[in-house]
Order: structure tokens, then C-alpha cells, then sequence
């Protein structure tokens, strides 16, 4: 019982990190019909820049936190202006190409910079844990699930009450269209960057805490793990994102707690099976809507 | 006039057989006199199976126009199952060869006709992530399937003890690969393959099944694939689940991408290129992929930019004149 | 008996009947022209008889043979082909592999023979791009035919569609606002190739038109369609008169 409950937690931590990067790629997405490949490479920057912070002893813990999720912002912005905005208008093909270069360009930098061995966080937000009957939880994994609620309720009230969040809708609908009507295309793409990098802050802030330890790597592979998230609860969908990460995160920690410990190397590979399974069932992910084309 | 189609494949039979002969005649002949380093022969091997490689998912990606970024799952099935057949048999050397290629061949098509059935639906993005997914996922599998050496990988495959041997069956692979798909891709079955990619729908409309001709070349594609794994196993001597992760079917995708989709030369050029990149960038270790990483940002720009584009129609353009020019001479 | 039969056809998306209790009947070698307003569901009738829509309700017969919900695939080899309102070639390839690719239904060899280039390929290929050739001549596409589709103007565009469909040799070709976008000269030359197409080929013609000049040039009988109904049909001058497609047209 105690097993499963901290096995429980554990997914739901996992989960909620994966729902936020998972909501990034998802936001870009729905707007920029692009799968940023690089989304999962910024997060690996931003736990560098919380790396950094901590060596220089003498910032505090909020503004390191800050710092970070304005470096992301900031990288964020400028990738898109500099690799993804030219692009505009080409084969999605060519924009994917471009996103896989940006992701080997970011890592290759932190290489260069960090070198390849892992660095570990020294007592990043160590915040201890409370008591409830027998059992302890730790009070991070309260922080995680209220940011990550706590995001997710103010973006999906951003999107659907302010003429911001009316004008994405508008942009992922029809381009061209809400081009016409005044909108804004290529700020609107851009403040949706900026937003999903910044969300990617936030997860590398809640990484941090939780795993305390980063490589030039771990962007890239736990990226696209939110990635396979997003899809798997439709991509372009803000629940979706939730429960496509909490879903990946609990079967990741369900299948790493309870497999017997030869079958323990499979863990990631059942995840990815999962996903295969659902998208040949339901093409369009949990909660994707269908598109047809008009003949 | 009447057997003039004839008469040009041969005429490219001849030219091409001599190319292929000759290429491999000056090849072989500086590796024998030992002209080339041991790393410059390494990576003429490597090459072959890169280019094998990357022409199989130009089938998936430049002809048919789907995007496949798991094509690593049909190169780890061919290289496990091939190699094993090499280690867990008793033959000859050269018929081990031979076998793998068509276990790892066959095993692969199976694979990839099974999987194509199952992903039919789904288009586009969806694809793409289902087919990563698929290629991580056989990834991790191999790992528990007894025999094959879990994570620490398959070891003791058997390899030709001459590198200009080594080179010579891998560059023979590589060639009846290229016919194969050349000729797959100029006779009926391959035009029902580019009609598809450039509209499904008219497709339909004429009679075409979409589903049969997508399966056909998935499996063909995964065969080949396959074919692309054993070579590697022969030359490696040693595979490693680690050696098939995703980055391996996006090196390929970017082969295929900028050697201009659907163009049988222009993989085969960029492929070596890519390959050759860490020997001509030799001394830069530490900036290699930083370079490489900038050069693949800057030929997409590049290839969007519109003075590009311009350039390349008018070339195009050329080469199209010319070629009708010349075909017509020799219907006269 | 006629060469196509429609009874009651009818389909309905989420509520909405976009056609209902359509009826036609068209003998063999007829010009039919089905005309209506924008919106008036014309489109959506060639996409339930090419199979692309399943009807809701109804059926129809290819020269007696019943086709009522077969695949696109199905109904085109039984002989109905189309071309489609907003121009579908195979842009990347050239004039005479899209109608190639019409014709190769009716090609045999197999992938032995295109992997190793027996000696089938060769006869099989030499015949039909003589035949693609043959068909191209009729369009006045030959000069073209190694453009890539997607470069010819805009009116051989639709020629070529036209020849494409006549490739799959069907019984009754559909076509789909053919004149959409060409000017007078053009739609004058487009109705003599429609006629020249109906005596060379034999062939029985639905169409689709805004054209008023093409419809009362060239058909023979129409159907009128408004909101998925049948307004009127009959001979062409006579269900052109005819008081409710008058109002249908010109409002009250």
C-alpha cells in the first residue's frame, strides 16, 4: 500500500512536469502548425541557468527561479525570430528539419559550454516533507501539482477571455483568415512562443527541484516524452496536454515500481506502445478534434 | 521509334554498370594499395549502408510523402535478426552474409507490413510521432528478447577479414538497392506512388488503392532497411540497442531532405556527404556538431529563401530542356 | 435501359439534408447537365456517386449493376470517372504520367517486372504511352507532354483532368464545372472537346455548370437542384423556364 501511494506520487510528479512541456509543444502546435522539435532543448538550457545561478551563492532562490523562466522566454523568442519566422510559408517538412537543427544546436552549445557529464543541483528548493497518518509527502510534489493547476486553469481562462488568447484561437484556425481580420499573425505566434518557453521554465524549475541533476541530454529525451504526451491527449488541446502528461507519467511510474526487475529496461517502451496503440484506435489523440479534407 | 525505351535503359544500363564498376575498380584499388587511412576506409563501408539507409526512407518520405521518423525500427529488425542468423548458424562466410541479408531483409518487410496496416489512418504529424514512437519502442524490446544480448548488445558477428572485401559486399548491396529503386520508381507501380503523394484523393478517383500501394511501400522501404542493418552488423561486429535510437532515423531523414526528397542522386550525395562530415571537419572535434548542427539551419534558410528558389526553377528549367532535347534526337 | 439510375438519393450531415429524394436517369451517350445555385448540394452528388460519400438513403445503377456504396476505387473501375471543381492533377509529375497513372488500372505486369525490368514491362509500357499519347492528341497536349502538370496554364489544366478520367476507360464521365475560371473563347473550345469527347469515345456526360451558355449549348436534358432538392427537370430550354428555377435564379 505505502509502495503503491509513493508510486501514485511519483507518477503524478512526473506527470504534471511532462503536462507542462507537453503544453508547450502543444500551444505551438495548435498555432504555428509546427512540431518544435527544440521545446524539450530549452528546458535542458533553463536547468543550466538555475546551475549557474546556484553556483553564484549569492542570488536568492525566487530570483534564480526567475531568472530561469526569462531565460527560457528569451531563448524562446529568439529561436523563433531567427531559425522558425524565415521558414514561414515553407513544407512543414523543411520547418521540422530546421526545429531538429535548433535541438542539436542547443545541445552541442551546452556541451561545449557544461561538457558532457551530468552536474547535480546542490539542494536546489529543498523542502522537506509532512506528516499525514504514516505517511510522508513531500512538500515539492504538492508544489508541482498546484503550479502545474494552477497554469493550466490561468492559460485556459487566457485563451478563452482575453483578445490575446482570441487571436491564437484565430491564428490556429485559419491563418490567412485571421490575418484579414486584423489579427496580428506573426506577434501572435511569437507571444505564443514566448508563452510555452516560459511554461518550459517552469518545468525545468520543477525538474530541477525534483531530480536535481542535469546533462546536454536531458532536454531532448524527456522532451520528446511530452511530446509523445501531447499527442497521445490530442495535440492542440489544453486538457489534453494535462491528461496526456499525467497519463505518461503514471504509466512510466507504475511500469518502473511494479515490473519485475528484468523487464525493468522495457519501462520506456511500453509508454511508446501505449501511444501506438491509442493513436491506431483514435487517430486523432484523446481529445484532438478530426480534420477532413473537402473534396 | 518502337523500342526506344528500350534502347535508352539500356543505354543507361551500360552507362551506369560502367560508373558503378569503375567507381568501385578505383575505390577498391586505393584501399588495396593502402592509400586510405583505416578511418577513410571505414567510412566508404559506413557510407554504403548510410546510403542504403537513407534510400529506403526516401521511398517513405520523397515518393510516398509520408513521414516516417522511426525508419531506425526497421534497420535495428534487420540488423538483429540478420546478424543473429550470422552468429547462431554454421555456414560459410559469404553465405552467411548472404542469409542475414535476407533474414534481416524479410524480418524487417514483415515488421513494416504490419505496422503500415495498423497506421494507415493516420497522416502527416500523427505519423511522424507514431512511427518515433514505434522505432523507441523496438528499441527497448530488443533488449529483453533472449539471445540477442540485452543492453550490452549482440556481439560476435562474423566480418570479412580484408577491408576491400568488406567494401565490396557492402558496395554491391548498395547497387542493386539503387537499381532496384530506380526501377521501382519509373514503372507503373512507382507512378501510383508519387500520384498519391501528389494528390490522394485524384488518386482514388482513378482507380488507385491507396492503402495497397502505402503497404507495398512501407514493406518494401523496411526491406530495404533491413538490408541497411545487416550490412552495418557485418561491419561493426557488434550491435547495441543504443545504436538504433532515434537519432538514427533523423540522420537519415535529414539525408533524404537535403538531397532534395524523391531524388535517387541527390540522397546518395548528400548521404556520403554527412557521412564525410566528421573526416573533413577532422581536428574541429569539439565544434562538429556545432557545425553540423548550423549547416542544417542554414540550408533550409537557404533553400527557402526565394533568390534560391528562382535559381533553382531556372536551373531545373535547363536541365529539363536539355534532357527533352536530347531524348528527342535519338527518337529521330 | 439507362446508363446511370439515381432513386431517392439522399445524404444528411449532422442533421442537415444537403441532397434529398434526388432521381435521375440518363441513357446512354446523353449530355445531362445538373445545375443549381451555389450550395445547392451538385458537388456533393458526384461525391456519393464516385463513392467518396457513403448516401444515406437511395441507390443508384451503372447500366443496371447496382454501385450504391462501393469504394471510390470500386466505382471507378466499374466505369464511372471524374474530375473534380477545384483542379486535382498530379502536379509533380508530368502530362503524360498523370494520364498514365489514369490508365493503369488496365496494366498488367507485376512487381517482378518492375523490379527486374522483365520483358512485359517494356512491351507494356511502350503500348500505353502510345495510348497516353493517342489520348493526349485528342486534349492538343502533346506538345506538353513532358511539362510537369502543375506548369500548364490554367485551361489545359483542365483538359488534361478531363483526359486523365477518360484513361481509366469509363462508361459515364462526371465532370465538375469544367468552364470554372476559363473565359468565353475558352469555354466555346471546352464545349467542342465535350462534344468531339461524347462521339469519339462514346461516352455518357453528367455535368456540373454555372456556364448558362455551356448548359443550354450543349445538354441535352438538366436537372435543376436548389437547398438539396429537386426544383425541375427535363429538356434544357424547357426546366430552364420553368417558374420555380426562374425564382430559384432571380429571387421573387
Amino acid at each position: 500500500m505505502q509502495m503503491l501511494i509513493s508510486t501514485l506520487i511519483d507518477g503524478l510528479n512526473l506527470g504534471s512536469v511532462y503536462a507542462l512541456v507537453a503544453l508547450g509543444y502543444s500551444m505551438v502546435y495548435g498555432i504555428a502548425k509546427m512540431l518544435n522539435f527544440a521545446h524539450g532543448d530549452v528546458i535542458m538550457v533553463g536547468i543550466y541557468s538555475i546551475f549557474v545561478c546556484l553556483n553564484m551563492n549569492s542570488l536568492p532562490v525566487p530570483v534564480t527561479m526567475l531568472i530561469c523562466v526569462a531565460v527560457c522566454a528569451v531563448l524562446g523568442f529568439t529561436v523563433e525570430k531567427l531559425a522558425y519566422k524565415p521558414l514561414r510559408g515553407s513544407p512543414s517538412l523543411s520547418v521540422l528539419i530546421t526545429a531538429i537543427g535548433v535541438s542539436y544546436l542547443l545541445q552541442n552549445l551546452a556541451l561545449l559550454f557544461f561538457k558532457s557529464e551530468r552536474r547535480f543541483l546542490q539542494n536546489f528548493l529543498q523542502l522537506g516533507s509532512i506528516q499525514i497518518g504514516s505517511f510522508e509527502l513531500p512538500v515539492i510534489s504538492l508544489v508541482i501539482w498546484g503550479t502545474t493547476l494552477v497554469i493550466m486553469i490561468v492559460l485556459n481562462l487566457l485563451i478563452k477571455y482575453t483578445s490575446m488568447g482570441r487571436a491564437m484561437l484565430a491564428v490556429s484556425e485559419d491563418k490567412g483568415a485571421a490575418q484579414l481580420m486584423g489579427v496580428n499573425v506573426n506577434r501572435t505566434i511569437s507571444i505564443t512562443f514566448v508563452i510555452g518557453s516560459a511554461l518550459a521554465g517552469v518545468a525545468a524549475i520543477l525538474y530541477a527541484a525534483k531530480y536535481q541533476n542535469v546533462d546536454p541530454y536531458t532536454g531532448s529525451v524527456f522532451g520528446i516524452k511530452a511530446f509523445a504526451a501531447a499527442v497521445f491527449g490530442g495535440i492542440g488541446s489544453i486538457p489534453g496536454a494535462m491528461i496526456g502528461g499525467l497519463s505518461l507519467g503514471l504509466i512510466e511510474a507504475l511500469t518502473i515500481g511494479f515490473l519485475p526487475e528484468s523487464l525493468s529496461a522495457v519501462s520506456d517502451g511500453i509508454a511508446y506502445a501505449l501511444l501506438v496503440l491509442m493513436l491506431i484506435l483514435k487517430p486523432s489523440g484523446l481529445l484532438g478534434k478530426k480534420k477532413v479534407e473537402k473534396v | 521509334m518502337k523500342s526506344n525505351l528500350r534502347k535508352i535503359f539500356a543505354s543507361r544500363v551500360f552507362i551506369g554498370g560502367a560508373a558503378a564498376i569503375a567507381i568501385w575498380g578505383v575505390l577498391a584499388l586505393l584501399i588495396a594499395a593502402g592509400i586510405f587511412s583505416r578511418s577513410m576506409q571505414s567510412l566508404l563501408i559506413q557510407i554504403c549502408y548510410y546510403v542504403t539507409l537513407a534510400l529506403s526512407l526516401d521511398l517513405v518520405v520523397g515518393y510516398l510523402g509520408d513521414l516516417s521518423l522511426g525508419h531506425a525500427a526497421f534497420y535495428a529488425v534487420g540488423a538483429y535478426s540478420g546478424c543473429a542468423f550470422a552468429v547462431y548458424t554454421n555456414l560459410p562466410l559469404a553465405l552467411k552474409f548472404i542469409g542475414g541479408l535476407l533474414v534481416g531483409g524479410i524480418c524487417a518487410a514483415i515488421v513494416g507490413f504490419l505496422i503500415s496496416c495498423a497506421i494507415l489512418k493516420l497522416r502527416g504529424d500523427y505519423l511522424a510521432i507514431v512511427t518515433l514512437a514505434f522505432g523507441e519502442f523496438v528499441r527497448s524490446i530488443v533488449k529483453i528478447i533472449p539471445g540477442l544480448g540485452g543492453t550490452k548488445g549482440l556481439l560476435g558477428i562474423p566480418s570479412f577479414d580484408s577491408r576491400v572485401v568488406g567494401f565490396t559486399a557492402s558496395y554491391i548491396v548498395l547497387v542493386l538497392v539503387i537499381v532496384a529503386i530506380y526501377n521501382f520508381t519509373h514503372s507503373r507501380h512507382g507512378r501510383t506512388v508519387t500520384a498519391i503523394r501528389d494528390n490522394a484523393i485524384a488518386a482514388e478517383s482513378v482507380g488507385i488503392n491507396i492503402k495497397r500501394t502505402k503497404v507495398l511501400v512501407f514493406t518494401i522501404s523496411a526491406f530495404i532497411a533491413g538490408l541497411a542493418g545487416v550490412v552495418s552488423g557485418f561491419y561493426k561486429t557488434s550491435i547495441t540497442p543504443g545504436d538504433f535510437d532515434y537519432n538514427v532515423s533523423i540522420e537519415a531523414l535529414v539525408m533524404v531532405v537535403l538531397g532534395g526528397m524523391g531524388s535517387i542522386r541527390g540522397t546518395v550525395i548528400a548521404s556520403a556527404i554527412i557521412v564525410l562530415l566528421p573526416e573533413l571537419l577532422r581536428g574541429m572535434d569539439e565544434y562538429r556538431m556545432l557545425i553540423y548542427a548550423i549547416v542544417l539551419i542554414a540550408m533550409m534558410m537557404i533553400k527557402a529563401s526565394p533568390k534560391c528558389r528562382a535559381l533553382k526553377e531556372k536551373l531545373d528549367g535547363k536541365i529539363n530542356g536539355f534532357r527533352s532535347r536530347f531524348t528527342r534526337k535519338r527518337a529521330k | 435501359m439507362s446508363m446511370l439510375k439515381v432513386e431517392n438519393l439522399g445524404i444528411t450531415f449532422g442533421g442537415l439534408h444537403a441532397v434529398e429524394n434526388l432521381n435521375l436517369e440518363i441513357e446512354k451517350n446523353e449530355l445531362y447537365g445538373l445545375i443549381g445555385p451555389n450550395g445547392a448540394g451538385k458537388t456533393t452528388v458526384f461525391n456519393m456517386l464516385t463513392g467518396v460519400y457513403k448516401p444515406t438513403t437511395g441507390k443508384f445503377w451503372l447500366d443496371g449493376e447496382e454501385l450504391t456504396g462501393r469504394s471510390s476505387i470500386e466505382i471507378n473501375r466499374k466505369g464511372i470517372a471524374r474530375t473534380f471543381q477545384n483542379i486535382r492533377l498530379f502536379g509533380n509529375m508530368t502530362v503524360a504520367e498523370n494520364v498514365l497513372v489514369g490508365l493503369n488500372n488496365q496494366m498488367r505486369y507485376g512487381l517482378a517486372s518492375s523490379f527486374l525490368r522483365l520483358p512485359g514491362f517494356f512491351k507494356e509500357e511502350r503500348d500505353y504511352s502510345k495510348r497516353a499519347d493517342e489520348l493526349l492528341a485528342v486534349f492538343d497536349l502533346y506538345d506538353e507532354r513532358d511539362t510537369l502538370a502543375s506548369n500548364l496554364p490554367y485551361g489545359k489544366q483542365r483538359k488534361l483532368e478531363i483526359a486523365r478520367a477518360l484513361a481509366t476507360s469509363p462508361r459515364l464521365l462526371l465532370l465538375d464545372e469544367p468552364a470554372a475560371g476559363m473565359n468565353p473563347n475558352e469555354t466555346a473550345e471546352l464545349m467542342n472537346t465535350i462534344r468531339f469527347v461524347r462521339e469519339k469515345f462514346d461516352m455518357t456526360i453528367l455535368l456540373i455548370e454555372h456556364d448558362m451558355r455551356l448548359v443550354m449549348g450543349i445538354c441535352e436534358r438538366v436537372t435543376v437542384l436548389n437547398f438539396g432538392t429537386e426544383l425541375a427537370s427535363g429538356e434544357t430550354s424547357k426546366a430552364l423556364n420553368d417558374p420555380a428555377v426562374v425564382k430559384a435564379y432571380l429571387g421573387d
